[in-house]
């Protein structure tokens, strides 16, 4: 009914309002009805069936129930992990984090992986960072260079990031290469590039710093206050990418086909999908998100090694599994990525608070990947 | 086993289910999909923990966790889909879990003695077989008997075979019965699951008929016709097999000029199809009949040859220039390659139509969704909602779904790959008489399948491969099953 006052005539403002709040509202009921199907008759049910499906319930959302868990622990040891300026770190840090797995994300849905993806980070942060270093700076990388305008800069890394998309997804697709393989070369590939790059001039392999003020607030300028604590500018960019990348995931007929041959790539084929395309354009989608990511860390970290972004891709892959996204293929939502990276960060700040050792951190990461992965398996293999 | 019960959250698959198989003798299981033999099965090997009830075996109380303690316990099973390494050896296959060692104390495993016990046991059989083939080389009916001698090898007193002759040929099929009545002879109890009602009269001793997860009835196989099966297995009276056919054929719609394929299949294959019209594809497994539909399709890479539409030639590269000029093809694998298990209804539905609801970048929800009902609707799917996921429905929905898929698109021409593979006979139905309904309206259909009372009941005219090469085409009225088996065997 609503739709088709949508397509028949100008929509009034109210409509819309009507629509919008009509949506939801089947939305919610929905949901609800589902969860009654499920959970419902509950009470009517056996003791042993009840027990079943209240495990069944804790082991489908364990990692969620853990991690929740372990942050209201935290919380109760030490209360200031929940103080505004802890908060707005968690969600600066979480913001950060997200593109590069929002990109990850799609390879996922693939039954793919991308190993590169750090590396891509490192090179774009390394090229956004020497573009932008300040004009009188005295180990500039290009001391000829005049100021770039930014959005000449934003362009140039997202190309540098759907070349390299480009290249992964293209021997993916055309070769039939497992994405593990052809990204554990691209990877390396990519580190030289950046050893060489670092090398450029007399800079001689020196970290890149000195960035100019127009890119560092463009990036870590407050976007507002609260509670005296200063949000910064990319949290809001962080946002606008999430929201098109839910748009490209779900509305697009790109996003489909995405899923359509992460679910079966064979009766994608029969049924007239371009795998092929399919495939580069969600590894070059992934590489600009690289891209964008590598411009944000240049400004945030503001000090760019040849070791910027390493490791990223773990983090980031950890935080899609963590989210739903499963190696299994064809299923995943941008909402459970953003859950994802945020319960990750969460952890991290979390185990600061508690002093854990630096190098503790790397072992409860491979344990939270291994973890959620053997979880999330679970609800796919055949229930006995 | 007796009064079996198990149930899934929101279903109760079996309830009160009972089966008595009697040494050797062959005991069929039939009952629609979803009536509950599979689940029984499971039950059985211990895939499925059962809620209630008592499995038997020579009067002791068994409970198999697994299918290797079962295996252990003399209950084996043939699977539908094999399940084998295919880059391995026979030899290997048979004695994999079990190698025997070189010596008592020295572990390694010793090529010399698979290969002599596998040969002895295939003498025992009468399969000639050679230990170390491997199995990807063999016909699926030869793995199929790899797998009964490793049956036989464990001393299996029950064997369990579900739906054994789906993907074999009627010779196949043939010497698969005479291995059966051997395995009868040796007095191994055979439970028999299959929807051919024909090989079950002719093979079995006893017939257990279940519907909705509750045993309907146990009867002799020489009490029973296949009418009275089918009544017992629906609940109800069927009309007749077949829809009554609504129109004739009219003038040329397609034709395929000397069509070859690059890997030789199909070979110099010229036909013409009429509007209108039901080509039914008849012949032997390997004889190329997938193979020409790929290769129509574009699917497979076509060598030389014209495929010519309403007196154009269309050029058919790929799937996607296929679909823009009016084909559409239903594979054979529904699993393989024809739905997206974890997507949903509607996702499987529009799926090779995303083109038509692309407003520029965004996607019009609604349209799709209006459509999805639409085919939900026309195709009769039986579903919660189009938010289910495919995979959640029966075999005869999908198949269904998949057909709505492909109307969507709007086709001229439906290459359709054995349409009603692992059908129950109620679903089967249903979708011949979407055929017809299709045929009504003009479409041109071209149906291979290796049932012939199937091609008899749908098609005007059968078209019978052999060895890649067209053997001829018969009007389905004059047509019989020897003058067809005559066509499919003249390029063997």
């Amino acid at each position: 009914m609503e739709d088709k006052k949508k397509d028949n005539g100008v929509p009034s403002e109210r409509l819309m309002n009507d629509g919008i709040f009509v949506k939801i509202k089947n939305r919610l009921s929905e949901k609800g009805a589902s969860v009654k199907r499920k959970y419902g008759d509950f009470m009517a049910k056996p003791p042993h069936d009840k027990r079943s499906m209240l495990a069944e319930f804790l082991l489908n959302n364990a990692m969620y129930i853990l991690i929740i868990g372990a942050i209201i622990a935290i919380a109760a040891m030490r209360p200031r992990f929940l103080s505004p300026a802890s908060l707005i770190n968690i969600i600066s840090l979480t913001a950060a984090k997200l593109p590069i797995a929002l990109g990850i994300g799609g390879a996922i849905v693939l039954t793919g992986t991308d190993i590169s993806a750090g590396r891509a980070v490192g090179l774009t942060a390394c090229i956004a960072a020497s573009l932008l270093q300040m004009p009188n700076y005295l180990n500039k990388m290009f001391p000829e260079l005049p100021p770039i305008p930014i959005p000449l800069v934003i362009l140039a890394v997202m190309a540098v990031g759907a070349l390299i998309g480009a290249v992964n997804g293209f021997f993916v697709a055309r070769f039939k290469l497992h994405p593990f393989i052809v990204t554990l070369s691209t990877q390396l590939i990519l580190f030289g590039v950046i050893l060489l790059y670092l090398q450029i001039g007399d800079n001689g392999g020196q970290t890149l710093s000195g960035l100019d003020d127009s890119y560092l607030s463009f990036v870590t300028a407050p976007l507002f206050t609260v509670f005296g604590i200063a949000v910064p500018m990319y949290v809001l960019y962080s946002v606008i990418i999430t929201a098109i990348m839910w748009v490209i995931w779900n509305k697009t007929a790109f996003g489909k086909n995405m899923f359509a041959v992460g679910a079966n790539e064979e009766a994608a084929r029969v049924s007239g999908v371009n795998v092929f395309r399919t495939i580069v354009l969600v590894f070059m989608l992934a590489g600009i998100m690289y891209g964008i990511t590598g411009f944000i860390e240049g400004a945030r970290i503001a000090s760019i090694a040849s070791y910027t972004g390493q490791n990223y891709e773990s983090d980031a892959i950890a935080a899609c599994v963590i989210g739903g996204v499963s190696f299994v293929g064809g299923t995943g939502k941008i909402g459970g990525i953003v859950i994802g990276v945020l319960l990750l960060q969460i952890i991290f700040v979390g185990l600061n608070f508690l002093s854990v050792d630096q190098n503790m951190l790397y072992i409860i990461k491979g344990l939270i990947i291994l973890l959620a992965c053997a979880l999330d398996m679970r609800k796919y293999v055949a229930k006995r | 086993m007796e009064g079996i019960c198990k149930s899934f959250p929101g279903v109760k698959a079996l309830d009160g289910a009972k089966l008595t198989v009697k040494a050797g003798t062959v005991h069929a299981l039939m009952g629609e999909n979803g009536a509950g033999k599979s689940t029984l099965m499971k039950c059985l090997f211990g895939v499925y923990e059962k809620d209630a009830g008592r499995i038997l075996l020579d009067g002791r109380e068994v409970s198999f966790k697994n299918s290797r303690e079962a295996l252990d316990g003399g209950v084996a099973m043939v699977h539908q889909e094999l399940n084998q390494a295919l880059k391995l050896s026979v030899g290997d296959n048979l004695w994999l879990g079990r190698f025997p060692s070189v010596g008592r104390f020295v572990p390694l495993t010793s090529e010399k003695k698979i290969r002599r016990l596998t040969e002895e046991l295939f003498d025992e059989l009468g399969i000639k077989i050679k230990a170390d083939t491997k199995m990807s080389e063999l016909s699926v009916s030869k793995r199929q008997m790899v797998e009964i001698a490793k049956a036989v090898s464990y001393g299996a007193k029950i064997v369990v075979f579900d739906e054994p002759t789906s993907s074999l040929t009627a010779e196949e099929a043939e010497k698969l019965f005479e291995i059966i009545e051997m395995l009868k002879r040796r007095g191994c109890g055979i439970i028999y699951i299959s929807h051919k009602m024909a090989e079950i009269l002719r093979i079995s001793d006893e017939v257990t008929v279940m519907r909705d997860g509750k045993h309907i009835a146990t009867r002799a196989a020489s009490e029973l016709s296949t009418d009275e099966i089918i009544k017992l297995m629906v609940g109800r009276e069927l009309g007749g097999r077949f829809p009554k056919k609504r129109r004739q054929p009219s003038g040329a719609k397609l034709e395929i000029k000397s069509l070859s394929g690059i890997g030789g299949v199909p070979k110099d294959v010229s036909f013409t199809l009429k509007e209108g019209e039901i080509l039914g594809v008849a012949g032997l497994d390997g004889s190329g009949r997938t193979e020409l539909l790929e290769t129509i399709f574009g699917l497979s890479g076509r060598a030389s040859g014209e495929i010519i539409l309403d007196g154009k030639a269309v050029s058919n590269r790929t799937p996607r220039e296929s679909i823009r000029s009016g084909f559409a093809l239903l594979t054979e694998e529904r699993r393989a390659n024809g739905i997206f298990g974890i997507l949903d209804i509607k996702e499987n539905t529009t799926v090779s139509s995303l083109k038509k609801y692309s407003r520029r970048f965004l996607l019009n929800e609604s349209g799709m969704r209006r459509d999805t009902e639409e085919s939900i609707r026309k195709m009769r799917v039986k579903t919660p909602s189009q938010k289910t996921k495919i995979r959640a429905l029966s075999g005869g929905n999908q198949q269904k779904v998949i057909l709505g898929r492909w109307l969507l698109t709007e086709p001229e021409i439906l290459l359709l790959d054995e349409p009603t593979r692992g059908i129950d006979v109620g679903a089967k139905y249903e979708i011949y008489e979407l055929l017809e309904e299709l045929r009504a309206a003009g479409k041109s259909i071209i149906a291979v399948s290796s049932e012939m009372e199937e091609l008899f009941g749908i098609s005007d005219r059968i078209l019978v491969m052999s060895g890649g090469r067209a053997a001829g085409i018969l009007e389905t009225a004059s047509a019989d099953q020897e003058k067809i088996m005559a066509l499919a065997a003249k390029y063997v």
